[in-house]
């Protein structure tokens, strides 16, 4: 937790260099237009035949035109119009567009039907032609235009607002207002309008920079104001007729324009920026120093076990400079089913992709190695390339966004098999119906054209282990392979891992927060704790007796356990993040058994008992103590 | 296999299109102060002339009833003649339409070609490229079209002389003389939509790229190639698509620029044209036209749709 | 002699759709909940068990008015609130609550904490005012957060403790029914036990009563006092948590119950390979008993007649089951029901 609530929205989008610029040019433009009688030493009408088409001077900034008008007085003075016409377009917008969106998203219904419907209708009007036959009925009025031109573009707005407002409702914090007894008004003006503000001026602004230059083409066409009066869009219009004399006119014609409308989109850009950081957390200041690691004892940090299929040592992951996993070292013997336990946040995940070289975002390995059937993968590329599929599979958590959703069952799979055999068209899709099979589809060729949103979430799952299968793997990595599921399907998952690990032998690492899962499918377990192992042991001596803290505490919190009537054993605190990891061991703020030896330094991994491994110092009182089975 | 009809459907569905905008533009021109009939009558006519020409008009009939026998006539083909130069509209608009359809298709491929390989390269590079990207798109955002077009004939026709200031050549005439005449238009138009392209492609592949099932491949050893070509792009070119689309419609817009800046005789500088005349059965041909334009782009769009996404196709 | 209840579900049925997911087609309205019945009793729990698709969260959006109810009745405290009115619905917040599952989207990220636990009290006592600053004050401390955590915003806040702040903010005004919906899903496993003790020591505290959502079988057993089990929308089978646990009668309770994974690893031994079809994807018939088609047991008559909720043969204490096989699938364990409670679990109504 912080301490300091987080900046107002306004302050904060100040801090962007690029807000700063945008909204200090549109400030100047505004103030310098509206103050132009002051500033400009010459009028936007007076001639000057002795200056024609002057360049910059001391007394032409800007230089003249072909009558030799001042062109910064024309500019100042013709700016009044312009910004009076985008107002005016960006007010239209803004009435049709806010409350038809709103209106839309919050109701629903046949409103929202109609809503969407006119929308859409008027989305695909050629909002410039419309804008062309308005004026041909009000010649020269540019505030029909301008008006005109608001409302076609409000589709635009109504959706993006249709959407936030639909989204917004769907909150359950609207559903919890709702059950507390908020009306309507009250929940609109309390949950909805605030968090949509941001939005609106977003849209406002990427809007008004559109009408910038509409107000502007209008002018150039000269269906505004009528010469000799000054506008933007004629001033262009004026440089085009001299463009092979005077083609200098074409900059202070058209800069001060495209300085305008990238100021709106850059604050625009800035102010979306600033509301997706709004209230997410904000990152601490500064990245502090990863914490020391203990040296570990030998065989934990050292060779690989004789025979190991897999063999991580001293894996080391950071994402965006930060270590996540730190010093983790295990092996999988081949035909074995690892368990890696523990909460969200204790690196389980980045681990088992880290085997497989895949770290999520701007993260990457920083030390240790990956060692897989003795071809060390952290150190070759190519070696990695060649393992991934055909040595290591590898099974997501949620199967429904797992497969590609452009493509048949049939098609990815095949392309899967291609890749790691050679095979004839003819002779993949055989082996993708076996493969089918194999995990207990019932109808392969039903399935195999079928497109991913056809299947079920169990479906899905079976058809997302063939793809694993396609490269006859020794080694499958399973990420939360059943969390996503109801209770039925995951044992059915659960016990088809079991039979193929029968059948074909294959070794698999499963990462779980489940211990019902573990009990089940695992011969030994790995529990990790921010971003360490803290315990390794057979799945029988860890559910009997743990070593660690940790473990026992994750065991006995397990509601399987609990007995009705009494309070279930908890864990106090919550799992710290990457940054505020502490010098000493890591669970020390949540252990009983903490005392001052456990906080001064880093706790390394000991072997207490042969073939068991723990990283507490304290393991004769856990032990002492007993753990419930 | 319901895509077709799904699509087809779709198209049923935007015929109300056609009489909106038609519908709108008539009510709108009947607000027009003065009368299309003094003006073709001239200031001389005597009253009887006026009305005369007012009764061959159809205007004084009431408002539907004129809508009506617009619209009778639209379907016999007939859209009625230009107050001005008295020739057919269909066969102004006939004229000029290939004009305009050149400028926008070659600009959309242009754009959509370009846009799209930027748009891939800067989100596989990042860094300086993504940088580039953004700063042309902005650029190309803010740059008027009609500015944009006068810089260009600056630099390119007056400075270089490379190609021809302003004009158009037919393509049957001369598909050489045809191209290089469209070369300074399209870029004039398409410099802001490869920017737009090339963002929205960069944004869709980078979501793309993030997905659980892109992991899932590159973890079970899919070619790299193949994962980008075939599964980041065809699952990033949905949203593409429908920016594509809405970019055709919306570079009608430019066009009326860019068509009036090069002396291009297109459908859209005739609206503006006519604008300025008040040559309403002009106006309201050419509105007719671009509208059946804007209602062709959506459904091509609708085909793709069913093409590239299944659960459009299947659901 | 029938205790007073205090939440009353009649023949609840709920339909959606009818047009309203996508813009074409009138897709044929889907029947979400299917004549549910039940009640709860003051200080009590009821846990409403379910795998996705059972309707067990439309349910709880139907008891709360977040859902329109297309027939039966639902009654608090002798009111007939199936259809009520924002009126009615605005005096009944104060007595009838909700926790919901996600932490994340149930509190608003643009408000802070007290703002949000100040709500349920704008609506009954106006404005914010000192006494209301004290009240979330002390809530804030009874779910075990410090008193300055409201000036805060709800990203600061881990998921088990926005969690907390939820439960702080049902029980902001005096409420006796409180509906969870899946209220510790999200939590990690020892977040999960906090929460579990802090909802089961409020309710002996303040009296409450929970309706308790909820797919995990495990925490529903510990934290509920009855169990509704559903399926499609039905009950399956209802009755004290123990028995329902202990000696299942419906096919579909016990498949569940065999689905969840022991955490004892010593049960494995006894494990061999099952065949790996995975369900059936046939769907049920209109008529029939929905469970059905995945029933190792059913019979033509399953298939055919759906089988009504009926109390279970010999038995106390309310249990009743939907199955027309019941009493011959359970005969062959009749006679041991003294084996099903441990001490002290059916006895918590101590208030």
């Amino acid at each position: 937790m912080k301490t300091t609530p987080p900046p107002t929205p306004g302050r904060r989008l100040l801090r962007r260099p690029s807000a700063v610029v945008a909204v200090a040019w549109l400030v100047l433009l505004t103030v310098a237009t509206a103050c132009a009688p002051l500033i400009a030493a010459h009028g936007p009408l007076d001639q000057d035949l002795s200056q024609v088409l002057a360049l910059p001077s001391a007394t032409h900034p800007f230089g003249t035109d072909s009558l030799g008008r001042d062109l910064l007085s024309r500019l100042l003075f013709g700016g009044r119009p312009a910004l009076l016409a985008v107002a005016e377009a960006l007010a239209a917008h803004l009435a049709v567009g806010v409350s038809l969106g709103l209106v839309a998203g919050y109701r629903g219904g046949w409103a929202d039907h109609l809503i969407t419907r006119i929308g859409d209708l008027l989305f695909a009007l050629p909002a410039i032609i419309i804008v062309l036959v308005v004026l041909s009925v009000f010649p020269g009025n540019l505030h029909a235009a301008m008006i005109t031109f608001g409302v076609l573009g409000s589709p635009g707005m109504i959706r993006v607002l249709r959407s936030r407002t639909l989204g917004i409702r769907q909150e359950m914090y609207v559903a919890a207002a709702r059950v507390c007894g908020l009306s309507d008004t009250q929940i609109l003006l309390r949950h909805v309008l605030p968090r949509l503000t941001g939005t609106v001026i977003v849209q406002a602004a990427l809007f008004s920079a559109v009408a910038v230059i509409i107000q502007a083409g209008l002018g150039f066409l000269g269906l505004g104001a009528q010469p000799p009066a000054p506008s933007w869009g004629g001033l262009v219009a004026d440089a085009s007729q001299v463009i092979d004399r005077d083609p200098w006119m074409l900059v202070p014609a058209g800069v001060p324009l495209v300085l305008t409308v990238i100021a709106l989109t850059l604050l625009g850009d800035a102010i979306r920026d600033t509301a997706v950081e709004n209230w997410s957390v904000s990152k601490l200041a500064g990245t502090s120093a990863p914490p020391p690691v203990a040296e570990e004892i030998a065989g934990a940090a050292g060779e690989a076990a004789p025979g190991a299929l897999l063999s991580v040592r001293d894996l080391t992951i950071e994402i965006d400079g930060v270590p996540v996993v730190q010093g983790v070292s295990f092996d999988v013997m081949p035909g074995e089913t690892l368990g890696v336990v523990g909460e969200s946040g204790c690196g389980k995940s980045v681990t088992a992709l880290g085997v497989l070289g895949l770290v999520p975002g701007n993260g990457r390995i920083t030390r240790g190695r990956v060692v897989f059937a003795g071809a060390d993968l952290t150190a070759s590329p190519a070696e990695l390339a060649k393992v991934r599929g055909s040595g290591i599979a590898y099974v997501s958590q949620d199967p429904m966004v797992a497969l590609d959703p452009t493509f048949t069952v049939l098609s990815q799979l095949s392309e899967a098999v291609r890749r790691h055999e050679r095979a004839t068209r003819e002779q993949a899709r055989e082996r993708v119906l076996e493969l089918l099979a194999m995990v207990g589809i019932p109808d392969p060729p039903g399935v195999a054209g079928r497109y991913p949103h056809q299947l079920s979430g169990g479906l899905a799952q079976r058809v997302l282990i063939a793809l694993a299968l396609a490269g006859r793997p020794r080694l499958l990595i399973a990420d939360e392979p059943t969390t996503a599921l109801d209770v039925s399907v995951q044992k059915e998952i659960l016990t088809l891992l079991h039979t193929l690990q029968r059948r074909t032998g294959v070794a698999v690492l499963i990462v779980t927060h489940d211990w019902g899962v573990v009990a089940t499918l695992c011969h030994r377990s790995l529990v990790m704790y921010a971003g360490q192992v803290v315990e390794q042991a057979d799945v029988e001596s860890m559910f009997v007796r743990p070593l660690h803290p940790y473990t026992a505490g994750l065991l006995a919190a397990n509601p399987h356990r609990a007995v009705t009537g009494q309070p279930l054993t908890t864990i106090p605190g919550t799992v710290p993040s990457p940054r505020e990891w502490p010098l000493g061991c890591r669970f020390s703020a949540r252990c009983p058994y903490a005392a001052d030896d456990c906080r001064t330094a880093p706790v390394a991994l000991t072997r207490p008992v042969p073939s068991r491994l723990t990283r507490c110092l304290h393991v004769e009182e856990l032990a002492g103590e007993g753990a419930r089975p | 296999m319901g895509a077709l009809r799904l699509a087809i459907r779709r198209l049923l569905a935007s015929m109300p299109l056609l009489f909106l905008t038609s519908a709108l533009t008539f009510v709108l021109v009947s607000l027009v102060p003065g009368d299309p009939a003094r003006t073709i009558a001239g200031q001389h006519s005597t009253a009887e002339q006026y009305r005369l020409i007012r009764g061959q008009l159809g205007l004084d009939q009431p408002l539907p009833a004129q809508y009506w026998h617009w619209l009778t006539q639209v379907f016999h083909g007939d859209l009625g003649s230009s107050l001005f130069s008295g020739e057919a509209v269909t066969s102004i608009l006939q004229n000029r339409l290939p004009v305009s359809l050149s400028l926008i298709l070659a600009s959309t491929v242009v754009s959509g070609l370009a846009g799209v390989a930027l748009g891939l390269l800067s989100a596989r590079r990042g860094g300086v490229l993504m940088k580039i990207v953004d700063g042309l798109a902005m650029l190309g955002l803010a740059a008027p079209p009609f500015w944009l077009a006068l810089l260009v004939i600056e630099v390119f026709a007056v400075t270089l002389r490379w190609f021809p200031v302003t004009g158009y050549v037919p393509l049957d005439e001369d598909p050489g003389g045809w191209a290089r005449s469209l070369i300074l238009p399209v870029i004039s138009i398409a410099l802001g939509a490869v920017a737009i392209i090339a963002k929205q492609t960069r944004d869709s592949v980078l979501d793309t790229m993030s997905k659980d099932f892109i992991r899932v491949m590159q973890a079970n050893g899919f070619s790299p190639r193949s994962i980008l070509y075939r599964h980041i792009l065809r699952n990033a070119a949905l949203p593409i698509v429908t920016v594509l689309g809405v970019l055709m419609v919306s570079l009608l817009g430019a066009v009326v620029f860019v068509e009036t800046v090069f002396a291009m005789p297109g459908v859209a500088s005739l609206t503006q044209q006519a604008t300025v005349q008040h040559d309403i059965p002009v106006i309201q041909g050419a509105v007719l036209y671009i509208t059946v334009f804007v209602i062709v782009v959506n459904f091509v769009v609708d085909l793709a749709y069913v093409r590239l996404d299944p659960r459009v196709r299947t659901s | 002699m029938t205790p007073r209840t205090l939440l009353e579900v009649d023949d609840l049925t709920v339909e959606y759709g009818q047009g309203r997911r996508g813009r074409r087609g009138h897709a044929p309205s889907l029947r979400a909940v299917d004549g549910v019945s039940f009640d709860v009793r003051p200080g009590e729990t009821v846990g409403l068990v379910g795998e996705s698709g059972s309707g067990k969260s439309t349910v709880a959006r139907a008891v709360l008015g977040l859902t329109p109810v297309t027939s039966g009745r639902i009654r608090f405290d002798g009111t007939d609130i199936t259809h009520a009115g924002r009126g009615l619905r605005r005096t009944l917040s104060a007595r009838l609550q909700m926790v919901f599952q996600d932490p994340y989207s149930s509190l608003n990220p643009a408000r802070t904490i007290g703002q949000t636990l100040a709500e349920p009290l704008l609506v009954h006592h106006g404005h914010r005012s000192a006494r209301a600053d004290a009240r979330v004050a002390a809530m804030l401390e009874r779910v075990g957060l410090p008193a300055k955590a409201a000036e805060r915003y709800p990203s600061q806040f881990s998921g088990g403790q926005r969690q907390r702040i939820a439960i702080a903010r049902a029980l902001m005004t005096s409420a006796e029914l409180v509906v969870c919906d899946e209220p510790v899903s999200a939590l990690d496993l020892s977040i999960q036990a906090q929460t579990l003790n802090l909802l089961s020591e409020l309710q002996r505290e303040l009296s409450l009563s929970y309706l308790f959502i909820a797919h995990d079988l495990p925490v529903v057993r510990y934290l509920s006092h009855r169990v509704v089990v559903l399926y499609r929308g039905g009950v399956m089978e209802t009755g004290p948590v123990d028995l329902v646990y202990e000696r299942p009668a419906h096919p579909y309770t016990r498949a569940l119950l065999a689905a969840v994974p022991d955490p004892d690893p010593r049960i494995r031994a006894g494990r061999h390979d099952e065949p790996v079809t995975p369900q059936g994807t046939s769907r049920p018939t209109a008529i029939g008993c929905p469970f059905a088609p995945r029933c190792a047991h059913a019979v033509e008559l399953c298939r055919k007649e759906r089988p009504r909720l009926l109390p279970v043969d010999g038995v106390t204490g309310g249990a009743a089951v939907a199955c027309h096989r019941a009493a011959e699938l359970t005969s062959t364990g009749n006679g041991v029901a003294s084996a099903a409670g441990r001490p002290g679990n059916v006895h918590m109504e101590e208030t």
